[in-house]
């Protein structure tokens, strides 16, 4: 079995040529190729062939990834399905904590209701391929009286060009306590961010900036003047808080 | 970004090295990352965690492509004449040596069952029990295509047998 001298396995050599060969067979192959130049020159061509391939296929792997492929989920939605279910259950998980989280946190904090509210309108909306708004941003001069007078204030329509996300539209909500609103910011990649927007008149103060992060959808959210707002994406903080300042600017200009 | 997102954003680059072989256009060969891709994304709960992504998302790509193009893997002695082979390729070769220049014309003249697994060997550098569960053949099959494809390749590339779709030089 272990002769070198028999045949040479056809499976071996191309083992050989590949560095697949275990060290048991290794030795036999080198000792036949050493006395068989035919299959010895074999090897040599099948190497260059692949060194061939090599130097024609590899400058495709220093190319610049197209944006199209940079990242497909954002632009189909196929998430859609996992965000929805992961919303709902961290609504449940949440949820069942809240009172506690709440008891001594009124004071300056928004209420993360607020967050959780916007994360799962984002999960539910964004994903939508042919309806992800009620009105669109072609009618944005109606969008913004519509819901303005919905949520029983005068609204803003922040416009977030400067970091590469556009206004889609918006849409009508329930929320816990009444009408909410929606904006939906998509950018050039078709990432989707969606600012959540609800009466908080109640509260009624101003509150800092406040982070939470829920099944890949971060959310900074505050509460300024009569509103609560929610700025939800799958964005890192950083980039997202870049977007959230400049939200908190156009509503404060 | 995500975790998901992570893993799978690092096989891009070798996923469109590969989709360039099988397709050479670089538009149509992004088109098959980009279905490659989505088809991922939608059944990435299929793929188990803790075995090679590599190897799965190399399977999607095959699967697409193989449907793509309705290739016959079954008479791989037939020189496979399908859309994409006559949709010939010719990219900027000027620094290309003489050898990487008739090796990709010869690719040209395998069967398209003996070039894959050439080049998921060759190229892709896979092992033979990866390439089989991405071609989802027996590693006998892959064995001999692989011992075929090479000894066809170097014949044609000694010019024993000129192919017809020889670049000029």
């Amino acid at each position: 079995m272990s002769n070198p001298t028999r045949t040479l396995n056809e499976s071996d050599l191309q083992a050989y040529t590949d560095g697949q060969l275990d060290a048991r067979r290794l030795a036999e192959v080198e000792a036949w190729l050493a006395d068989h130049q035919d299959d010895a020159e074999r090897v040599a061509s099948y190497r260059q062939q692949s060194a061939a391939l090599h130097a024609l296929f590899d400058p495709v792997l220093n190319e610049p990834i197209p944006q199209r492929l940079a990242r497909p989920e954002r632009r189909q939605w196929r998430m859609a399905p996992q965000l929805r279910y992961a919303a709902v259950a961290a609504w449940l998980v949440i949820g069942s904590t809240l009172g506690w989280f709440l008891r001594g946190a009124q004071e300056s904090r928004p209420p993360i209701t607020l967050a959780q509210q916007a994360i799962i309108a984002h999960a539910v909306y964004t994903p939508e391929v042919r309806h992800p708004v009620e009105v669109g941003a072609d009618q944005e001069a109606h969008l913004t009286a519509w819901l303005s007078k919905r949520l029983g204030a005068p609204l803003k329509v922040p416009h977030l060009g400067a970091t590469g996300f556009e206004l889609v539209g918006g849409r009508l909500l329930p929320g816990t306590s009444g009408p909410a609103a929606q904006f939906m910011y998509q950018d050039a990649r078709g990432q989707r961010l969606t600012l959540y927007v609800r009466n908080d008149s109640g509260g009624g103060h101003e509150t800092a900036f406040r982070y939470a992060r829920e099944n890949n959808i971060s959310v900074f959210y505050w509460i300024d003047g009569p509103f609560g707002y929610a700025l939800s994406g799958d964005l890192e903080k950083s980039a997202l808080l870049r977007v959230a300042q400049l939200v908190y600017q156009q509503l404060n200009p | 970004m995500t975790e998901t997102d992570r893993l799978i954003e690092e096989n891009i680059p070798r996923l469109r090295r590969y989709a360039r072989t099988l397709v050479w256009e670089r538009g149509r060969a992004d088109d098959l990352v980009q279905d490659t891709l989505e088809r991922a994304w939608g059944r990435f709960h299929l793929w188990r965690r803790g075995s090679d992504l590599r190897v799965w998302l190399f399977a999607i790509m095959h699967n697409i492509h193989a449907n793509n193009v309705r290739t016959n893997c079954e008479t791989p002695a037939l020189q496979s004449l399908d859309e994409d082979e006559l949709d010939i390729p010719m990219r900027a070769t000027q620094e290309d040596g003489l050898l990487v220049r008739d090796i990709q014309a010869a690719l040209d003249c395998l069967p398209s069952a003996q070039r894959e697994v050439l080049l998921l060997v060759g190229l892709e550098e896979m092992r033979y029990e990866e390439v089989a569960k991405v071609l989802n053949v027996p590693v006998g099959t892959v064995m001999s295509r692989l011992s075929r494809g090479r000894e066809h390749l170097r014949q044609i590339m000694a010019g024993k047998s000129i192919p017809e779709l020889r670049v000029v030089k």
